[in-house]
């Protein structure tokens, strides 16, 4: 008995200092965005601001149009969710439920491309879109993003679960096949779609490389990449780049506090079922 | 006719299984597959700034981008920083996502959601805002890591200045980042596992580590092997950790990687074959990476 309550002690112990290392980075970003200019380098560093300020955020929404990036993050986070939705769960949904000549086959192949590095992608992309007269526009990130071979998939291993009688039924009452997706499978796989939303959501809102590269109007800019580049002018502003930190990353955050039980659902689906 | 009206609307469920693909797997072979593949024919040509201002102006010389790669020592410096990054933060990130997973699992562990959430928090975050916030951690003066160190009684770190610790601290950065996801996965495998193996094992008269070495983890190998993959593969795209951390592979290259390097080649300074040839060397390099793991976890089954 004894020894069991020395090994929870130690247990415990471990994992509170665990969660404390892993979240005090994210506590110091918003505790130093909140310190008056220049306080965070100071020797030995601050944990808590002397005097809360807000100037910082001010700033970055008047002189440096932060406010625009935001806009367009969450502009595009949210057209890329609803529209992959809607690609995604219907291709899903064929995958699962509707027979047709070489479908193991293609989702076999498609399977398979899973592995395939983004990256490997982006110059081609890059060049496509340029001859589309894409660059630097909204459609130049969320058309590349409209499906994902994942959330085709993750649609498809939930759909499966949908009964065909129930389709079949239906079909006899002279439903047509959008109206069965639409009415039918779509009501049926609302959970995976909230958890694929919120994916795709963080996913785009989150990425960097691609709206580095194809957004190249500082007007168009996405908030990760605005905030690279005003670290290129402001890296002796700590306590400014501490909150466009978290401005960028607080909407994701809270974001997945909320919906966090789904989203880790989608992340089991991905992980276990391969 | 029942016959014909089953092959009418076997043609019509076909039809429509089309109509409802369409539009993804449009999407999805027009600016995911066809790329990729286009980017080795980009790779077969000398695709420069001239070349961006004119198609005209294109040559195909076969693999000459290649050749030159392979002479090329910057090249090798950005493969050689990711190996190191890949063969030292992927192991130790496993492993720590494996050691909280079965701290998060354990039975005598209460709170357990709140530690989750805890650990987890950092895989949701925009790696450009916390590669900035690290920036500051990391300084050598002002910084709370050269304070903790100091609070240890260790001498402070030079963390971005030198050759020698900056890959060391973009990998501390991405192991903050990446092992809660891991966790959360390596968590659910260690749930998968019947307790009955558990009771057998206590009965036999295991005790903690002779469990965790017979039951969990010859139990969990498969789980481990994805999330063993998963990580080399995202971690063999190393990229925006050194954009922001080292200010683009500073110091002196010490943290360029082979991502980084195609970026620059292609989008600086517009040497898009060149970059193309770059690009593929990483996707052979990945597809490699992945194929081994997953032979040599075979024979360790077989």
């Amino acid at each position: 008995m004894k020894r069991s309550r020395i090994a929870s002690l130690l247990l415990h112990a471990a994992l509170v200092l665990g969660a404390a290392a892993t979240l005090f980075p994210l506590f110091w970003m918003i505790t130093a965005s909140l310190m008056p200019a220049g306080e965070a380098n100071s020797d030995p560093p601050p944990i808590l601001p002397s005097r809360v300020t807000f100037e910082h955020y001010a700033e970055l929404f008047t002189r440096l149009n932060l406010g625009q990036a935001f806009f367009n993050s969450t502009l595009l986070a949210a057209a890329v969710t609803l529209l992959s939705l809607l690609l995604n769960s219907m291709a899903g949904y064929a995958f699962a439920k509707l027979r047709f000549r070489g479908r193991g086959k293609i989702f076999g192949f498609l399977l398979a491309a899973l592995v395939l590095p983004t990256q490997v992608a982006i110059l081609p992309l890059f060049l496509l879109l340029r001859e589309m007269h894409l660059i630097s526009t909204y459609w130049g990130v969320i058309l590349p993003g409209m499906a994902s071979i994942f959330g085709i998939f993750l649609v498809r291993q939930y759909a499966l679960s949908i009964p065909d009688e129930l389709l079949d039924a239906a079909r006899i009452d002279g439903a047509s096949e959008f109206r069965i997706y639409s009415q039918i499978v779509l009501p049926l796989c609302k959970p995976i779609l909230v958890t694929l939303a919120i994916f795709t959501f963080l996913g785009t809102w989150n990425d960097f490389l691609w709206p580095l590269v194809v957004l190249t109007d500082q007007s168009r800019y996405t908030l990760p990449v605005a905030l690279a580049n005003l670290f290129g002018e402001h890296v002796q502003d700590t306590e400014l780049m501490m909150a466009g930190s978290v401005l960028t990353v607080l909407p994701v955050l809270l974001l997945f506090l909320f919906l966090q039980r789904h989203y880790i659902q989608g992340l089991l689906m991905g992980g276990v079922k391969e | 006719m029942p016959a014909e009206a089953i092959r009418r609307s076997a043609r019509a469920e076909a039809r429509a299984a089309w109509l409802f693909l369409a539009p993804g797997l449009g999407i999805i072979f027009l600016f995911f597959l066809l790329p990729i593949a286009a980017a080795f024919l980009l790779s077969l040509t000398d695709f420069d700034l001239y070349a961006v201002a004119d198609w005209r102006n294109l040559r195909l010389i076969g693999l000459d981008n290649y050749f030159r790669l392979l002479r090329d020592p910057i090249f090798w410096k950005a493969l050689g920083n990711t190996f190191y990054f890949v063969l030292v933060g992927g192991p130790l990130t496993v492993v720590l996502s494996l050691a909280a997973a079965l701290m998060i699992q354990s039975r005598l562990t209460r709170f357990r959601g709140l530690f989750r959430t805890a650990f987890f928090a950092p895989a949701v975050t925009t790696m450009v805002a916390v590669a900035t916030v690290w920036r500051y951690l990391y300084h050598p003066q002002f910084g709370w890591i050269n304070r903790g160190l100091e609070l240890l009684g260790l001498p402070a770190i030079d963390w971005l200045g030198s050759t020698r610790w900056a890959m060391p601290a973009i990998i501390l950065l991405s192991i903050w980042k990446n092992f809660g996801a891991n966790m959360i996965i390596l968590a659910a495998g260690l749930q998968n596992i019947p307790e009955s193996l558990y009771e057998a094992a206590r009965l036999d008269g295991a005790g903690w580590w002779a469990q965790l070495r017979h039951v969990t983890l010859p139990m969990l190998a498969p789980t481990f092997l994805f999330v063993g993959v998963m990580t080399c593969i995202g971690y063999f795209q190393l990229f925006a950790e050194p954009f922001v951390l080292t200010r683009q592979g500073e110091p002196l290259n010490s943290t360029l990687s082979v991502a980084l390097l195609m970026y620059k080649e292609g989008f600086r300074w517009w040497n898009m074959g060149y970059a193309a040839a770059v690009a593929f060397v990483l996707f052979a390099v990945i597809l490699a990476a992945t194929t081994l793991q997953v032979r040599a976890s075979r024979r360790g089954e077989g």
